[in-house]
């Protein structure tokens, strides 16, 4: 599977449409995981507060939806534009990636259409695909 | 036996109570039909799934969504024995529909989707995880009889 030109052309509208509300998505994304998914928590058990909305998960949701910024930006060469982060988000991206379009639904459900959601599904997978390239 | 908190019970009766049906239904099978189009092999006879646009305005699809959701009212109406309730339901998508039972679990995703656009805000991490529990219990109920 790959991103059509037109997948391409869908992520970065919507992602343009949503990037103002870029900071809340990350927060409540990041949290949602966290709270139905309680098997990720092991991975944060350095921080403090892991409940939702807590400082520490949302300062790191802000750097995910920087992350997932970085990726619109690079969806041409995702493979090689995604070197800095690190394996272990490539194996549990699936799980944040449906947290993601959750919220997406609940903020913009007028603009989170069908074709915008298989848009999406396909980016992240492709996103999840391009960090585990180099590491098995 | 699955343990349901009061807010989890509370919580799937509300959901359900104030579900509107129709649109429900046909947006979360449409969408599962439009993301995940290998499920389209079980709507042979479903006339156009050509496109989104085809698919979205498909009266078979309407249809078929609402019967889907209607069918989740048994496990509303048995949370305390989903199990058995869906035992029939379990043998039928095995047996004579056929249905590979990882796809459950896409609809399911669809069908969350689909209620955190109804419900915005009120789609809170609380209420999210009931819902997901409840229709992961769905689920492994609608698999167990697969052999």
């Amino acid at each position: 599977m790959s991103l059509s030109a037109n997948d391409k052309a869908t992520v970065k509208a919507l992602w343009a449409k949503i990037s103002p509300k870029a900071e809340d998505i990350g927060n409540e994304a990041l949290s949602r995981m966290l709270y139905v998914y309680p098997q990720t928590k092991t991975y944060f058990s350095h921080w403090s507060d892991l409940t939702p909305g807590s400082a520490p998960v949302r300062k790191h949701g802000k750097k995910v939806v920087g992350g997932i910024g970085l990726a619109v930006e690079k969806i041409d060469d995702l493979f090689n534009g995604l070197l800095t982060l690190s394996e272990l988000h490539a194996f549990q991206l699936r799980i944040l990636s449906h947290n993601i379009l959750v919220v997406l639904a609940m903020l913009f459900p007028d603009d989170f259409t069908p074709e915008a959601h298989l848009a999406m599904d396909k980016f992240f997978a492709r996103v999840a695909l391009a960090l585990s390239d180099k590491y098995r | 036996m699955v343990e349901w908190t009061d807010f989890e019970r509370t919580t799937i009766q509300d959901i359900f109570s104030k579900m509107n049906y129709d649109v429900v239904g046909q947006q979360a099978l449409a969408r599962c039909l439009i993301v995940y189009p290998w499920t389209q092999r079980y709507f042979g006879n479903f006339g156009n799934l050509y496109n989104a646009a085809a698919i979205m305005g498909n009266p078979m699809v309407a249809a078929h969504g609402k019967v889907v959701l209607h069918g989740l009212d048994k496990a509303v109406k048995n949370m305390d024995n989903i199990k058995a309730a869906y035992a029939e339901l379990s043998v039928l998508h095995s047996e004579k529909l056929h249905v590979d039972p990882d796809n459950f679990r896409l609809l399911g995703d669809c069908l969350t989707i689909v209620v955190a656009a109804q419900l915005g805000a009120g789609f809170t991490p609380e209420v999210q995880a009931a819902f997901q529990k409840f229709l992961a219990v769905v689920v492994s109920s609608l698999r167990r009889q697969y052999h």
